[in-house]
């Protein structure tokens, strides 16, 4: 997944320098160093339970952190997600353990299966009312996500009055069981949510590469007057990222619920800021154009990784924010000092060669 | 360059080259002003006249090479730093803040405030006032710049060059949009600060209006200086002989093909502007498979604006269009390329390409559904189109996953052009497609407009340059002030008659009527 940025790197070796290389794989660096440097520090680091944990504690920032890369490419940003992960989380909630009364004397209940399609839909919905208010009523997307950010959560509130959801086993006489099967089943012996966060992956990644909608995505965050008048309906593209965000903080919203059975309105709080730490670590360009899924997702490991390990090593957790704040901006100052020194080289070369 | 005593040189350019991700805009120049006279700048569209003044207003700084101001090296990292200096620069592109008045714009950065640090406002207008008197224009200085005419807001930027009181004052194509008259006023107010000693670096490409006014004169072609002079040795011919050098412009050929049924009709556009008043004035005008039809007009005329209204771009733009006879009506850029439109847009950098892109990507952007098998983009398909293209216009780049940006001028309008006839279009609007692009990229693009009617397209262009619409055109429709003003043959037009319509409802004779045909 890393090689795209390496291969580019290769091709401009010959007018760059090694820092120039170096600088450029600096995400794959990263992980490689804070995964020696753990394997070192912390006992049992390596062993196989510890690394499945640690990629389901990564999976839930990755997921987001994918629905925010192709945000931020197209030149905006979803401040909603968190909020949108707790009130899906209370969605699937409410539907396994009261259904949905019909106030005729009836109460539907739905499969385990439907539930989740529903909750998806509901991400998805608010993920479209994101990108209605940045279309059509040209809404900044900072203070459209922002405002839904507020309403998101509240009404995650609202459905409980703050309670949590606890016990979502359900009944078998409902058909409501097998809740657990997103956050704690296994499938050749890894995890459910690992499996689902690889196809999204590759959904994505494909998506951004080898489909015109893709293309397109690139194209507005890139030049957005160009792309408009090139036929590119910029609109949808901006729908659709928003809509792909909210589905992605709706899989998240139960695999979370899943993994502790049981709903709780404020989780999710503050998620969506690590998803904008693992996309800028991953090479993400927050004035757009820019960005890939693979670098997203090794730097949501390289984030996920930093916590967990230095957790292990007994790290307090005042000290791992500190440690995670200064990990964003190191990363941030070497992808500006990369465009610098690429964009002079280039230029002192055409002084000297014109 | 001549021995005409070094104590009247002001400012001195020592082998200075800028480089720009893409072109090269000043190679290697050495350039001279001097005090008390006006030092004459003059080359083609791209020749790197405005990047050399933009690098003395400090508003560049230069890749290589030093700035001597009075004999001491200097180096000014932003424009304040040169004005700070004593230099001044009237903008080809106007600087100005159209949401504060006159005053406001022209005290901009320097504001003169009382006591309490608080704008005094009342002599911010009355000094202002002073300064637009002297080019007698009739702006009140607390008159909004939006509320302007394009040529009242050259005027504006001119009065604040002049309040600079500055030692050296750089003029880029301070003409371009203003009436005979104005010029006239403009003029003297030259002639009145030559006298107090101020150089004065004008930039122009009305050859009549430099040998009237300049003292010496420096030709760029290329980004290279080609030759410096006293005004008094030289002529016409050999200004024109330092531009265009011996490869003199190649327009190509016309072939003869005889255009075939129309294929594109407007009627009746009409484009409101947001201060009141139309930008595109009830243009109609019908063009032919196979014919190039170039719109001549001035900065402001409403050429880009009346492209903008045929691709849709402006919702609230009135009118119908037809292609082949069908009403067009889609009115999303969208569907209308669809239908066979296509646009190559004048600002290449803002509107053309998306710079981070490499050049495969930037020219299937517009035609990509092309390639599309459900929903892969199949990558055989797309290379041989891109291989295709970039040999078809020949576009000079290594590798088409390249960075677009990394190409120069030409080859990015190259790039440009290929996008949109990637689309499969039957008529091609062209808005100034020679712009800041070298002699060879332009003589291709001349080349390919030539193939494209001879293939049956319709190709609209619109341009500034007299020479190019002369010689490109099977017919040449005049615009000004977003009006149609005259349409002429090929073989009856003269220049005199294109230049006369051009300037239609901008002099200070009010007009009478349009003379806008069919």
């Amino acid at each position: 997944m890393t090689d795209i940025p390496a291969k580019a790197s290769v091709a401009s070796a010959s007018n760059g320098s090694v820092l120039l290389t170096l600088m450029k794989a600096r995400t794959f660096i990263a992980l490689i160093a804070v995964l020696i440097f753990f394997s070192i520090a912390a006992p049992n680091f390596l062993s196989a339970a510890n690394l499945i944990l640690m990629s389901k504690h990564v999976a839930l920032n990755a997921f987001l952190a994918m629905g925010m890369t192709f945000v931020i490419i197209t030149g905006g940003i979803d401040l909603s997600v968190g909020s949108i992960v707790g009130l899906c989380g209370m969605v699937a909630g409410y539907l396994v353990l009261n259904g949905i009364d019909l106030q005729v004397g009836y109460t539907i209940y739905f499969n385990v299966f439907e539930i989740a399609l529903i909750t998806l839909a509901v991400g998805i919905l608010i993920g479209a009312v994101n990108g209605l208010l940045i279309t059509r009523l040209n809404v900044a997307p900072f203070i459209a996500t922002l405002g839904v950010l507020y309403v998101a959560r509240g009404l995650a509130l609202l459905s409980s009055d703050g309670r949590t959801f606890p016990n979502l086993v359900g009944k078998p006489d409902l058909g409501t069981t097998g809740f657990s099967f997103l956050g704690a089943g296994r499938l050749l012996g890894l995890p459910v949510s690992i499996w689902i966060l690889v196809v999204v992956a590759v959904g994505a990644a494909y998506l951004a590469k080898y489909t015109p909608l893709g293309r397109h995505i690139f194209a507005v965050g890139g030049n957005e007057r160009a792309a408009r008048i090139s036929g590119v309906r910029v609109n949808m593209v901006k729908m659709f990222v928003y809509m792909f965000s909210g589905f992605c903080a709706a899989v998240v919203g139960l695999i979370i619920s899943s993994e502790l059975m049981a709903s709780h309105p404020a989780t999710g709080e503050s998620f969506e800021l690590n998803a904008i730490a693992a996309a800028v670590l991953g090479g993400t360009s927050m004035s757009g154009g820019r960005g890939t899924i693979g670098g997203t997702i090794v730097g949501a490991f390289v984030i996920g990784i930093l916590s967990d390990g230095l957790v292990m090593m007994g790290v307090s957790s005042f000290w791992q924010m500190v440690i995670k704040g200064l990990v964003i901006i190191v990363a941030v100052v070497v992808d500006q000092a990369q465009r610098r020194l690429q964009s002079r080289v280039t230029l002192m070369q055409m002084a000297k060669a014109g | 360059m001549t021995a005409a005593g070094d104590q009247d040189v002001i400012l001195k350019l020592e082998d200075v080259s800028k480089v720009y991700s893409g072109t090269v805009a000043v190679k290697r120049a050495n350039f001279e002003v001097r005090k008390g006279a006006v030092n004459v700048l003059v080359g083609e569209n791209g020749a790197g006249k405005s990047t050399l003044m933009k690098i003395i207003a400090g508003v560049e700084q230069p890749t290589l090479g030093r700035i001597l101001l009075e004999g001491e090296e200097v180096s000014f990292s932003s424009s304040g730093d040169a004005v700070n200096r004593g230099i001044g620069m009237v903008f080809q592109e106007l600087n100005l803040f159209g949401n504060l008045t006159v005053a406001e714009n022209i005290f901009a950065t320097r504001e003169i405030t009382n006591r309490f640090r608080k704008i005094d406002s009342r002599e911010q207008e009355r000094r202002a006032a002073e300064f637009l008197e002297r080019l007698q224009a009739g702006i009140r200085p607390d008159m909004l710049v939006e509320d302007l005419r394009i040529g009242q807001q050259q005027l504006v930027e001119i009065a604040k060059a002049v309040s600079l009181d500055a030692r050296i004052l750089i003029m880029d194509e301070p003409t371009s949009a203003l009436s005979a008259a104005e010029v006239e006023i403009l003029f003297k107010v030259i002639a009145d600060l030559k006298a107090r000693g101020v150089a004065i670096v004008y930039i122009s490409h009305r050859l009549e209006e430099l040998i009237r006014i300049g003292d010496t004169i420096t030709v760029l072609r290329d980004g290279r200086i080609t030759g410096q002079e006293k005004m008094k040795n030289v002529d016409t011919q050999w200004i024109v002989r330092q531009m265009i050098g011996s490869d003199a412009k190649d327009f190509a050929k016309a072939d003869g093909h005889v255009p075939g049924e129309e294929i594109f009709r407007a009627e009746d556009i009409c484009l409101p502007r947001v201060t009141g008043g139309l930008a595109v004035d009830h243009v109609s005008l019908s063009l032919r498979a196979g014919e190039i039809l170039g719109i001549y007009g001035l900065m402001g005329a409403g050429r880009s604006e009346l492209f903008d209204c045929i691709m849709g771009r402006h919702g609230h733009a009135t009118g119908a269009i037809f292609i082949a006879g069908k009403k067009v009506r889609e009115r999303d850029t969208t569907r209308r390329i669809r239908r066979g439109l296509a646009l190559i847009p004048e600002d290449r950098q803002r509107e053309g390409l998306v710079s981070i892109l490499s050049v495969a990507s930037n020219l299937t952007l517009a035609s990509l559904s092309r390639f599309v098998r459900l929903f892969h983009i199949s990558s055989a398909k797309e290379n041989q189109a891109v291989t295709q293209m970039v040999r078809e216009l020949a576009i000079k780049v290594a590798d088409p996953a390249q960075e677009v940006s990394s190409l120069s001028g030409g080859n990015q309008q190259k790039v440009v052009i290929g996008k949109a006839l990637l689309t499969g279009p039957k008529v091609l609007l062209m808005d100034e497609p020679s712009r800041g692009i070298d002699v060879g990229a332009k003589a291709d693009v001349f080349r390919t407009m030539r193939k494209l009617s001879r293939d049956g397209l319709g190709i609209l262009f619109a341009t500034s340059d007299l020479d190019e619409v002369m010689a490109l055109s099977d017919r040449i429709a005049v615009m000004s002030n977003g009006k149609l003003t005259g349409l002429f043959d090929r073989a009856e037009a003269t220049e005199a008659a294109l230049v006369a319509a051009s300037a239609l409802g901008h002099g200070p004779v009010p007009h009478t009527e349009s003379h806008a045909h069919d």
